[in-house]
Formats: structure tokens, C-alpha cells, sequence
């Protein structure tokens, strides 16, 4: 029956291990375009681009690692420093609240003094005043006295109501009189 | 009619696709009990009709599909890595997954690291071959270019070419062949009988076995669908042959199944057998 097939590619033999020639180069020119396409150009892209990416992932790993440790030195310094400012801060307020406490029982001594003073000065005051009162008041009082004791025997008392303007006018009169001595004293 | 007339025309006419031959039973028409026999396949289907001629050049189907494998490889890996990304993305992702398998699976454990350089020839070995296999169960295509011997025999014959041209580089012409045929540690009183077996083995058999592998069994992988697609259009009938039919449609997807898985092994084997020859002839393996 293989007569028919006179023009097959290869010619039937019935030997399925004989070669047709034509179909070998065939096969070995398509396996070499996708040997050569494969060898220079397409792989060395490929495995460029695995290494980039290998790079970039040791990389990454190194530059997290080192980012890591300086994060954990930062934190390590933060924390001294602080430690430190709480201290500061601490022995601030220490010093502070004895300052104040200095300063208060300094202030209250001082105006305790002050206080003692001014009372001190007060009293004198008083005193000197009262001793000039006496002074002037005694004086005074025995002129008055004596006034007083004229004017009752230079009148007689006779009734009520002439006693009585009696001793308003001398009231007056001593009023008069008092007025024109402190105005004298405090003009000298 | 005549039922081995009948078979006959049969293949002449469609199974070979190569010349129509004047006759009433055609595989479209042939049935059980339609008085032709079952046109069981043969050799002959691995022969095609050109689907052109010039001259002494005869362009048929399996040239087209290895024309097909070329593209496709080519263009996968175009489109994959034409320009890679540092992040991948998509279709490089795939791509990228292919040749790592060559690397990892293939090429560094029998070469080691320093078998690299060796990744586009394996690659390029590993992916030509599976594609050209796994047009076999491909719908329309269903044929392995494979399965023509042509083509595992050029691809064996380079990698022949290219273990012996390294081994006699790196070894030198004598160490080399000194190294395949004397095995470490023989007893002198055997060497007349190990030196031929060692160098027929090394030199021949290797090769032929290479190629045979693979050719063999894409060969027979059709074979063994091509039973079953056609038991189960010719069982077809209105009769009991239905259910023969079914069964024998159920074994065509079941065999598809295992196909898919062959071919792949196949281009496994020739690769990684390849990346084993060439590893031995960079350093005697004895």
C-alpha cells in the first residue's frame, strides 16, 4: 500500500527510525533560534534582574538591620537622657522648695522684725504724745482752773439759769482758746 | 466490501491524511457492524501529506508545529523578559518560575553552581521539548513533533557534540576516554571485557538511548490515544457499541491525563539526563 505515499516527507520506508534529512535541520534550526534567543538575549535579562533583586533584598536586610540598630541606640540615649532630666528635674524642685522655704522664713523674720519695729516706734510715739499732753494739759488745766474759780466768784450763782451760761461761756472761751493754742503749736 | 481493502483505503485515505484513494469506507463512515473493519492506527499516521513542496522541500505538519514550539518559546520568554521588573509582575512571574524549575531542579543538582552558564542550553532544551510534546493532547494539533524521530535525534545528536567536544577539552583526548572506559578500582583481569561495554555504553549507547526515550515514548503516547479516539467514533453506533464507545471515550480522557504527565517527564528526562552527561564530562564521574 506504501506506494501511495511516494511524496511524504520522508518517503515512506515503513522504518519510522530513518531520518528524513530536511526535517533534522528543521528541528536543529528552531531548537538553535530558541537556543540563541534564549542565550543572548533573554536570559542575561532575566538572570541580571535575579540578581538585582537578590542585591536589593541583602541590601534591604543590611540597611533595616543598621536602621534597627541606630533606632535602638536612639532609644537607649533617649531614655539616659531622660533619666537624667527627671533627675534634673527632681533636684530642681528640691532645691526649689527648700529655696522657698528659706526665703518664706527669711521674709516672715524680716517682717516679724519690721512689725517689731514699727511697734516699737508706735509706742514711743505714744508715749512722747502723751507726755507732751500731759505736759500741755497741765498747764492748761491750771489756768483753767483758775479762770474757772474767777468767773464763779466774779458772779454770784444765783439762780440755775445763770450758772448754766456761766459755764457755757466758759466752755466757749475755752474752746476759742484751745483752737488758737493748737493752731499756734502746729504752726511752730 | 472487502475488509481489507476496506482498512486499506482507510488509512490511505484519512489516517494518513496522504491520498485519497476511491473507496465507500471513509472514518467518518465507519462503523461497527457497518461491514468495515476498525482502522486501527499504525505507523503510517506519522506521516503527512506537505502542506507544501518546493522542489525537494517538503513542508509538512510536524515542521509546522516545531515552527509553532519556536514561536511560542520565543515569545513567552520575549513577553516574559523582555523588560523585568526588580518587583515581577504577571507573565514574568510564570516566566521566571520555568527557568528557576530548569535551575533548581534540573541543572544545579547535577551541575552545581558552577553549572550556570549551562541554563539557557537546558532551558532551551527543557521548554522546546515539552512544548513540542504537549501539542500531542493539544485540541486541532493533536500531534508531538517529538514523535518524529528527526527531532530527538538532532537535539541528541548536539548534545552528544557538545559532552564528548567538553569532556576531550577538558580532560584531554586520552584522560577522557581513559576515564569512561577504566572505572576506578577495576581489577585488571576484567578490563579487556569492561573497556568495550564502558566505551560502547558511553559512546553509543548513551546517545541512541537518548533519543530512543523520548522519541519512543511520544511515539507511542499517540499510538495509544489514537486507539482510543477512534475506538470510540467507530464503536459509536445504535447498538451495545454505545457503551463501548463511552468507556473507550472515558480511557481517551483518563490517557490524555497520563499524557500530559509523560510528556513533561520526558522533557524532564532528556534535560536532566543532558545536564547529567555534560556535568560528567566537565569531571570524570567514575
Amino acid at each position: 500500500m506504501y506506494h501511495h505515499l511516494a511524496v511524504v516527507n520522508p518517503p515512506l520506508t515503513g522504518n519510522p527510525l530513518v531520518p528524513s534529512w530536511t526535517e533534522v535541520i528543521w528541528g536543529g534550526v528552531a531548537f538553535l533560534i530558541v537556543f540563541v534567543a534564549l542565550w543572548r538575549v533573554l536570559l542575561p535579562r532575566i538572570t541580571k534582574t535575579l540578581q538585582d533583586r537578590t542585591d536589593a533584598i541583602e541590601g534591604g536586610i543590611e540597611r533595616a538591620t543598621a536602621a534597627q540598630k541606630e533606632a535602638d541606640r536612639l532609644v537607649d540615649d533617649y531614655k539616659a537622657q531622660l533619666a537624667e532630666a527627671r533627675h534634673d528635674a527632681a533636684r530642681q524642685r528640691e532645691q526649689a522648695i527648700e529655696e522657698g522655704a528659706r526665703i518664706i522664713a527669711e521674709k516672715r523674720h524680716e517682717a516679724e522684725e519690721e512689725a517689731r519695729r514699727i511697734i516699737a516706734a508706735a509706742h514711743s510715739q505714744i508715749d512722747a504724745d502723751r507726755q507732751q499732753a500731759f505736759a500741755s494739759l497741765r498747764a492748761e488745766v491750771g489756768t483753767l482752773a483758775v479762770q474757772l474759780a474767777g468767773k464763779i466768784v466774779g458772779e454770784s450763782l444765783e439762780d440755775e439759769a445763770r450758772q448754766s451760761r456761766v459755764v457755757d461761756r466758759f466752755l466757749a472761751d475755752l474752746d476759742a482758746s484751745q483752737s488758737t493754742a493748737s493752731g499756734a503749736r502746729s504752726s511752730s | 466490501m472487502d475488509p481489507a481493502l476496506c482498512a486499506t483505503a482507510w488509512k490511505g485515505d484519512q489516517v494518513t491524511h496522504v491520498v485519497a484513494v476511491g473507496a465507500s469506507c471513509t472514518p467518518l463512515n465507519t462503523h461497527l457492524y457497518s461491514g468495515c473493519g476498525y482502522p486501527s492506527p499504525s505507523i503510517v499516521d506519522f506521516y503527512f501529506k506537505p502542506i507544501f513542496t518546493i522542489g525537494n522541500f517538503h513542508f509538512d505538519k510536524p515542521m509546522l508545529l516545531v515552527l509553532l514550539t519556536t514561536v511560542i518559546v520565543v515569545g513567552f520568554f520575549w513577553a516574559a523578559f523582555r523588560k523585568p521588573d526588580l518587583v515581577p509582575r504577571g507573565i514574568q512571574n510564570v516566566g521566571e518560575l520555568g527557568i528557576l524549575f530548569v535551575r533548581d531542579q534540573i541543572l544545579r543538582p547535577q551541575m552545581g553552581k558552577k553549572g550556570d552558564n549551562w541554563l539557557p542550553f537546558l532551558s532551551a532544551l527543557f521548554f522546546f521539548i515539552w512544548i513540542n510534546n504537549i501539542f500531542g493532547v493539544i485540541p486541532i494539533l493533536y500531534f508531538p513533533a517529538t514523535s518524529r524521530y528527526e527531532y530527538p535525534l538532532i537535539l541528541t545528536v548536539m548534545v552528544w557534540v557538545l559532552y564528548m567536544g567538553i569532556g576531550i577539552w577538558k580532560q584531554g583526548p586520552y584522560g577522557y576516554f581513559r576515564n569512561m572506559a577504566v572505572p576506578q578500582g577495576a581489577p585488571l583481569w576484567i578490563l579487556p571485557l569492561l573497556v568495550p561495554i564502558e566505551l560502547f555504553s558511553n559512546i553509543i549507547v548513551r546517545p541512541f538511548t537518548l533519543s530512543i526515550r523520548l522519541f519512543a515514548n511520544m511515539l507511542a503516547g499517540h499510538v495509544l490515544l489514537l486507539v482510543f479516539a477512534l475506538a470510540t467514533w467507530y464503536l459509536l453506533s445504535l447498538s451495545i457499541g454505545l457503551v463501548y464507545s463511552a468507556v473507550s471515550f472515558a480511557v481517551l480522557i483518563a490517557l490524555t491525563g497520563l499524557e500530559l504527565l509523560i510528556q513533561l517527564l520526558q522533557a524532564f528526562i532528556f534535560t536532566i539526563l543532558t545536564a547529567n552527561y555534560i556535568a560528567g564530562a566537565y569531571e570524570p564521574t567514575h
